[in-house]
C-alpha cells in the first residue's frame, strides 16, 4: 500500500491501526464487554458471600432487612432506571451525530444518578444515627442476637457502597465528557466512547436491580 | 445506516422495568414460603436484568462475539456460586437452614 492510499484509508475518527469503523466499533465493545465479565465476578464474589451468610443467618437478615425504607429503595429503583433510560437517550443522539442532545442526555443521567446518590447519603446517614454502622457503635434492640445482623449489615454497606461508588465514578467521566460532546467528538461513525460508557451506567443499574429485591425486600411478609 | 434509530421501543422497555420493579415490591409483600419467596424475587430480577442487556444494552443485533461475553458473564457466575453453595449447603446442620 502507497503512502497516498494510506492516508486516504483514514478518515477521521478512525484509529490508524483498525481497517474499518465496523472493525474498531466492535474491538471497542467487546473490549468493554469483556471488561463487564470481570464486574461481574467482582460484584459476583459480593452476592456470593450475601447468599451463604443468608442461608446461614435468614431471620437476621430478614430483621435487618426490616431495618431498611422500602419506599425509599423503590423510589431509588425508579430513579436509577429512568437513569438508564437517559443514557439511551444520549447514545442514540449520538449514533445520529445530534451533538446537542448527547450533551442532553448526559446531564439528564447526571441528574438522576446526583438523585440517587443525594438519597443515598441521607440513607446512610439515617443508619448511621440508629447505630446500625457495623465496627464499635452497632447497637441492636430488634428480636434476637445482633451479631448476624451486624453480617447483613456489613454486606448492605459493602454492596451498596461499591454501586454507589461505580456511580461516582460513572458521573465523573460523564462530566468529562460533556466538553467533547458538546463540541461534536462524537459522530455517527465512530462515537464508541458514549456507547461504551452506556453499556457500563446499564451495567450499574443492573447490579442494583439485583440489590433491591436482595436487600430491601426480604421477610417483608413474615417479619 | 439502515438501523432506524427511535427511542419509541426504549420508552416501552423503561415502562416494563417500572411496572416489573413495583410487581417484585407486591410480591414481596406476599408469603409465598420458603424458598419461594427468593425464587420470585430473583426471576422478576433476572427479567429485568434480561430486559437492560438485551435492549438497553443492544445485545439483541450484537455480533456472535458479544453475545458469546455477555453470556460467558452469567455462566462463569452460575459455575461460581454453585461450587461455594455445593461446599456451604452440603456442611453438617447447613441444611435445615433451606
Amino acid at each position: 500500500m502507497s503512502d497516498s492510499s494510506a492516508a486516504a484509508a483514514h478518515p477521521p475518527g478512525l484509529a490508524h491501526h483498525f481497517e474499518s469503523y465496523e472493525q474498531q466499533k466492535h474491538s471497542s465493545f467487546l473490549g468493554m464487554w469483556l471488561f463487564l465479565v470481570q464486574e461481574v465476578m467482582f460484584f459476583g464474589g459480593l452476592f456470593v458471600v450475601y447468599v451463604t451468610y443468608r442461608s446461614l443467618y435468614g431471620d437476621a437478615f430478614a430483621a435487618g432487612s426490616r431495618q431498611l425504607d422500602v419506599m425509599i429503595g423503590a423510589v431509588n429503583t425508579t430513579v436509577l432506571l429512568i437513569s438508564s433510560f437517559t443514557m439511551v437517550i444520549a447514545v442514540t443522539a449520538a449514533k445520529k451525530g445530534n451533538r446537542k442532545w448527547i450533551v442532553y442526555g448526559l446531564l439528564l443521567t447526571i441528574l438522576f444518578g446526583g438523585i440517587f446518590l443525594g438519597v443515598k447519603y441521607f440513607e446512610y446517614g439515617a443508619k448511621w444515627q440508629h447505630h446500625l454502622v457495623p465496627g464499635p457503635y452497632f447497637e441492636w434492640h430488634g428480636e434476637g442476637v445482633g451479631r448476624p445482623v451486624e453480617i447483613f449489615f456489613c454486606l448492605y454497606f459493602a454492596m451498596t457502597g461499591m454501586h454507589a461508588l461505580h456511580m461516582v465514578v460513572g458521573i465523573g467521566i460523564m462530566l468529562f465528557m460533556l466538553r467533547p460532546a458538546w463540541r461534536g467528538k462524537w459522530t455517527p461513525q465512530n462515537h464508541n466512547f458514549v456507547e461504551g460508557f452506556g453499556l457500563y451506567w446499564h451495567f450499574v443499574d443492573i447490579v442494583w436491580i439485583f440489590l433491591f429485591p436482595f436487600l430491601y425486600l426480604i421477610g417483608l411478609a413474615t417479619h | 445506516m439502515s438501523e432506524h434509530h427511535s427511542l419509541k421501543p426504549y420508552v416501552f422497555v423503561l415502562v416494563g422495568l417500572l411496572i416489573l420493579t413495583w410487581v417484585t415490591y407486591g410480591a414481596a409483600l406476599w408469603d409465598f414460603g420458603h424458598p419461594w419467596s427468593d425464587l420470585v424475587a430473583l426471576l422478576i430480577a433476572m427479567t429485568k436484568a434480561s430486559l437492560v442487556v438485551v435492549f438497553f444494552m443492544h445485545v439483541k443485533g450484537a455480533t456472535p462475539l458479544i453475545k458469546m461475553a455477555a453470556v460467558g458473564g452469567f455462566f462463569w457466575l452460575l459455575i461460581f456460586g454453585a461450587f461455594v453453595l455445593a461446599d456451604v449447603l452440603t456442611r453438617p446442620g447447613m441444611l435445615e437452614f433451606l
